[in-house]
């Protein structure tokens, strides 16, 4: 059976709650045949439990009892669709503002967003706060479901009001890739099947423009990047590094820089899951060897030229989680690749308003608050501008006694065009 | 609306998700101290023993692989599970669920009566026996919607409890592995597979797997919409009759709560056309310890168990 060769696209929802963005999922998988007739059946019984009419699609994501009972999303839950060319990992981000860390685990892997809006509501302060975070986490494509369609009565100009809103926040957060579709996503109406309704549509459905979108669009980064995860030992005595590869491919014969050391040398094999090539591109987990005998371990970085930084001060944007207000003096942990090492916050300079879009003065983050920061840690990182580069532009701060992540870190300042770039 | 070109992608989905679980097998190794990696003997542990293998080649594993065992297993399956750390040369410990009954921590539910959800407490003395901070396993988060919800790496407290409302944030691929003494990681490398993504994997690795996932003839018995095999474990009951069946096996658990589904498909590729077109899910075909209701899994799940 050629059932092989597809590629993989991950995708983050966005959306405030009860704009319907856990039915347009439900409505995604259940037209798509992805669930099976004992989980419909399940989400059926559910439904006719708690009196919520024949089938809320929501049941299909919704899994924690807590949520059932609230009717709300509490955390991420992933679900998986595959078409004949494209395998989907869908993470369904809960909308409730205190639950931003938990839709920021969802977005911070997704190459696209799916956002689920009200056509009557419009663009809610969740949503925006939540295509921010997307945008800030370097999310560049997203597909836009103006649902509850049947309400305004497949009304074009309130379709069209709501595209314009949609434009002008995109504009201002610098995502260029968007398709918004007019969905009923109750009704199914353009989630999968082209509608009925919307004859003065003539765009994709969500399923096509999901299928169409640029996959991976962050393998394109440049110069490639090897954080080495682990040593294995070769038989005569010889060693490999091991990671992922990320940015640019990475090949035997490729001139690379040991990091921070800042020691030259030459990869002379590359070994893949299935044994040794000749190049990899990134999301391959590797093991190379070396011409020169190094001391390389876990923590340092292999890194083709463009070369990145090597630092002990950072100034970085940050999405705080912790229930205490982020201020200058704290002390935290930071893990960046492969690297751990005590951080001290040199100052807190501004945060984001995530409603008008404005970067402002402040001494201090709460909770769910995005603003720039300067740190200092015990150790150099190797870094890139987040930007430019996803994985060693990222860095989560960890509290050093309750060991929970407090914080999501971006090398460099927040790259909103709707905001200065100083505070 | 922007039309948007879609380029050429180097890596497919099979490739990717391989990439990634040799990755997080990788950072957790890096990160804890003691890791070990839970190995029934099904499918998705064998897909894991695979990758685990090749993550440190050409070392060994740098940790023992743990055996529940509930003491009513499939004799197929056991077979399985020693050939497969003769081959890979892995340290197998086994906690047994026996030993726990005769220790007095759980009650013994009879010699016919499912020892499935004892397998927590014997899991939970083990890890903290040996002092475990970190351990694998071959969940999957397509398998259930409270396993949908769990992180790639995911605490379990000092008692062995998961609580889903307040998981880490995971950010990125920065798995963090930092716990206290006494408290402990769960690490799924194959979170983001299929059960079809597994079959697929199986088929172009040529992964070893136990006899039963494939067609056979077998004495099995109709209870609660499942075709059980009969074996000193699961006998007839009043009105129950026994009949010879083609069958094979989706899932591999204990044998008093795991069900066979009626199957010709005796080859990996006949395998993998009947997965591709399955109307039922792999859990509700062949699992009756989730089909005590809604929230079986969570409910399990906060306990402790896999």
């Amino acid at each position: 059976m050629d059932l092989l060769t597809r590629d993989l696209l991950r995708v983050a929802t966005i959306g405030s709650v009860d704009d319907g963005k856990s039915t347009v999922i439900g409505r995604l998988l259940v037209d798509t045949r992805q669930l099976f007739d004992d989980q419909l059946e399940a989400v059926a019984h559910a439904s006719a439990r708690r009196g919520v009419g024949d089938l809320d699609l929501s049941f299909v994501t919704d899994g924690l009892r807590a949520e059932r009972e609230q009717g709300i999303t509490i955390d991420v839950a992933y679900r998986y669709a595959a078409t004949p060319t494209r395998k989907f990992i869908i993470a369904d981000c809960p909308g409730h503002v205190q639950y931003t860390r938990n839709m920021a685990t969802g977005a911070s892997t997704a190459d696209l967003a799916l956002m689920v809006l009200d056509v009557a509501r419009g663009l809610k302060e969740q949503t925006r706060r939540h295509l921010c975070i997307a945008a800030l986490l370097g999310v560049r494509a997203i597909v836009v479901a103006i649902n509850k369609m049947d309400t305004v009565r497949w009304s074009e100009s309130a379709y069209s009001a709501a595209v314009d809103e949609v434009a002008t926040a995109a504009r201002e957060l610098g995502i260029a890739d968007v398709t918004c579709v007019p969905t009923s996503a109750l009704l199914g109406d353009n989630v999968v099947a082209a509608s009925l309704h919307t004859p003065w549509y003539v765009g994709p459905t969500i399923l096509d423009a999901l299928e169409r979108s640029d996959a991976g669009a962050w393998d394109s980064a440049e110069g490639a990047r090897l954080p080495i995860q682990w040593v294995l030992r070769q038989p005569g005595g010889g060693r490999s590094y091991a990671g992922m590869v990320s940015g640019e491919p990475l090949a035997v014969g490729d001139r690379v820089t040991l990091l921070p050391a800042g020691i030259s040398t030459t990869v002379t094999a590359l070994r893949g899951p299935s044994g040794p090539r000749d190049a990899a591109p990134a999301g391959v987990a590797v093991d190379v060897e070396l011409a020169d005998d190094l001391d390389a371990s876990r923590g340092d970085l292999l890194a083709r030229e463009p070369l990145p930084t090597v630092t002990r001060e950072l100034r970085a944007t940050v999405c705080w989680f912790g229930d205490e207000p982020l201020r200058a003096g704290a002390r935290l942990r930071v893990k960046h690749t492969t690297r751990s090492t005590p951080a001290i916050v040199e100052a807190v300079e501004s945060r984001v308003d995530v409603e008008r879009l404005e970067i402002e003065p402040a001494d201090a983050l709460a909770t769910n608050d995005i603003g720039v920061v300067r740190l200092r840690t015990a150790d150099p990182l190797v870094v890139d501008d987040y930007a430019q580069h996803r994985v060693t532009g990222g860095f989560i701060l960890i509290d050093p006694v309750s060991n929970v992540t407090r914080a999501a870190g971006m090398v460099g300042d927040p790259g909103l065009p709707g905001t200065s770039a100083r505070a | 609306m922007t039309t948007i070109e879609r380029r050429p992608t180097t890596l497919d989905h099979l490739e990717a998700l391989e990439s990634h679980a040799i990755y997080i097998l990788r950072e957790v190794v890096a990160e804890c101290e003691r890791p070990v990696l839970l190995f029934s003997g099904g499918k998705d542990s064998a897909v894991l023993l695979h990758l685990a293998v090749k993550a440190f080649a050409p070392g060994g594993l740098p940790f023992p692989v743990l055996h529940v065992d509930t003491g009513q297993n499939f004799p197929e399956v056991l077979a399985f599970r020693d050939e497969t750390v003769d081959r890979t040369g892995a340290r197998l410990l086994v906690a047994s669920v026996q030993d726990a009954i005769d220790r007095g921590l759980v009650a013994d539910p009879g010699p016919t009566g499912s020892r499935n959800r004892l397998q927590t407490t014997s899991l939970l003395g083990a890890i903290q026996e040996h002092g475990f901070d970190a351990a694998f396993g071959g969940a999957r988060r397509d398998e259930d919607k409270a396993r949908a919800k769990e992180r790639i790496l995911s605490f379990r407290d000092a008692f062995g409890q998961w609580d889903p409302r307040a998981q880490r944030p995971e950010l990125w691929q920065l798995y963090q592995g930092r716990v206290n003494h006494g408290e402990h990681l769960r690490a799924f490398p194959l979170s983001d597979w299929t059960e079809l993504d597994v079959w697929q994997y199986i088929a172009r690795d040529r992964v070893a797997l136990p006899s039963i996932y494939f067609a056979h003839h077998r004495d099995v018995l109709r209870r609660d919409g499942m075709w059980l095999a009969v074996n000193e474990f699961v006998e007839p009951r009043a009105g129950e009759a026994v009949e010879r069946r083609l069958v094979r096996y989706r899932t591999v658990g204990d044998a008093t709560c795991t069900g066979a589904v009626e199957s010709s498909a005796a080859t990996l590729d006949e395998v993998l056309a009947e997965v591709a077109t399955a109307t039922v899910s792999e859990r509700g075909a062949t699992r009756a310890d989730d089909r005590f209701s809604e929230t079986s899994m969570e409910d399990r799940k906060r306990e402790g168990y896999f």
